[in-house]
């Protein structure tokens, strides 16, 4: 796993008492030679119960705060609860692809 | 009038406004394409502003916001989110339901 995913996940896991993760990096199907730039992430997480999806997202870009300016371009995020991550029978959403650009 | 002051203005007076990268026609960015896609399913009009030509406010939303990406979607001043819980809110439904609950009145009543 590179660096940035590690300090990604060190920032977000145990404050957020994640009890399941998936990070794919997904920077390979965008432009420019990041290695390290677009990532994909599940939390599932029981702090999330009783929170709306700004609020569950804002939680956690608080935590990963600097990583999201640099390196870290776009990092399509999917917070569930136990119970909604169970409904969706643990499958992870794909993320939107690419286009270059900025 | 400084940037936060114009972005409280258009948060204000546009009931569906999505800041996003590029245009409705020509998005330039995988996120902002899915999520202006996501949208104009919803068959309402909204306003946009191209955050590419607006480097003030692509440097001065995301603290405003506390949200530190593009697109965002904002109905009737509320922040709704990104191109993920956008997705989300659309295959659920939702999102159409917020939308049309979102049309300016006047419009309804012309």
């Amino acid at each position: 796993m590179d660096t940035t995913a590690q300090k990604l996940l060190e920032s977000v896991l145990l404050p957020l008492k994640v009890i399941h993760h998936q990070l794919d990096n997904d920077s390979h199907k965008h432009s420019g030679s990041a290695t390290d730039s677009h990532y994909n992430l599940v939390l599932v997480s029981q702090e999330f119960e009783g929170l709306g999806l700004v609020k569950r997202h804002q939680q956690v870009y608080a935590l990963v705060g600097a990583l999201m300016s640099n390196p870290i371009h776009a990092l399509a995020l999917h917070c569930y609860t136990p119970d909604q991550w169970q409904a969706r029978q643990a499958k992870m959403p794909p993320t939107a692809p690419c286009m270059g650009g900025s | 009038m400084d940037t936060v002051d114009t972005i409280k203005q258009q948060i204000e007076s546009n009931a569906i406004l999505l800041y996003m990268k590029g245009t409705p026609k020509f998005p330039q960015c995988g996120f902002s394409s899915q999520t202006v896609q996501n949208l104009m399913n919803c068959g309402e009009r909204f306003a946009f502003v191209n955050i590419l030509e607006h480097p003030d406010i692509r440097a001065e939303l995301p603290k405003y916001a506390n949200w530190p990406t593009f697109p965002q979607l904002w109905i009737n001043g509320e922040l709704i989110g990104g191109c993920d819980i956008i997705t989300e809110l659309s295959q659920t439904g939702e999102l159409a339901e917020m939308v049309s609950a979102a049309v300016p009145a006047e419009a309804d009543a012309e």
